[in-house]
């Protein structure tokens, strides 16, 4: 792997889930169900509104790009100096819903490298300091 | 395969040594002069350091007349870095979690 480059990445996650996409949609866009299973938020579904995530290990910001009631979501979000667009795509089958989330905008060049080695170091040291805590 | 986080967790755990590369991070090139002035150590326990590093592929050295010159090689922290496959598992696990809050909810 190079980290200097300029190539954009993105992160793909897809699944089949057995309900309907309006379910999946307050899931997508309610902060009190957001929160259950992403982050605490302050999102609301409208196009260009602020928001930010909150996780024990710092905030992500968030502003809202577009919106369209139960088949897509897209909003960008930048943490650790990484700009990223999420961008969450519902498509109905007959069983339930086809589920896709796409991060896409990864720069590995080598500001993005030195602002993940940032976040890297964090996790390492909290890794490294739990080795040392079972190593007497 | 010899673990490349195996390595790096040993080579930056010395606290003296995680000094050096921060500061060859956040200030590009530097002689060992300029890191001893610095370091609060000896040059010949620096070089020393230094030569840790650079066996880690963390610095690399460019010889100019009587002066070695280090920098820090950001790739080499690519192991602990891995964005997309970070991201990714990230996303997998909170996958999970929507998936228990969809079957808690009614409807």
């Amino acid at each position: 792997m190079n980290a200097i480059s300029t190539e954009t990445l993105s992160v793909v996650v897809e699944r089949d889930v057995a309900f309907p996409p309006e379910k999946i949609w307050r899931a997508l866009t309610q902060p009190h169900l957001l929160e259950e299973w992403l982050m605490k938020n302050d999102f609301k579904p409208v196009a260009d509104h602020h928001f930010n995530f909150r996780g024990d290990w710092g905030a992500v910001d968030c502003q809202v790009l577009a919106v369209e009631p139960n088949k897509t979501l897209s909003y960008t979000w930048a943490a650790y100096g990484l700009e990223s667009v999420v961008t969450w795509t519902l498509t109905p089958t007959g069983t339930g819903t086809h589920l896709r989330m796409e991060q896409s905008g990864f720069r590995t060049d080598q500001q993005q490298a030195y602002q993940g080695a940032k976040y890297g170091w964090q996790k390492f040291f909290a890794k490294l300091e739990e080795v040392l805590a079972r190593t007497d | 395969m010899p673990d490349a986080h195996d390595v790096l967790f040993k080579t930056l755990a010395d606290p003296t040594r995680r000094a050096l590369f921060e500061r060859l991070c956040r200030e590009g090139e530097k002689t060992v002069g300029a890191l001893t002035a610095r370091a609060g150590v000896s040059q010949p326990a620096v070089s020393k350091h230094l030569g840790v590093l650079k066996q880690a592929g963390l610095v690399r050295d460019r010889h100019e007349g009587r002066q070695t010159h280090y920098t820090a090689q950001l790739g080499a922290l690519a192991p602990l870095i891995d964005w997309t496959s970070q991201m990714s598992a990230f996303w997998q696990s909170r996958f999970n979690q929507l998936e228990d809050l969809l079957k808690r909810m009614d409807q």
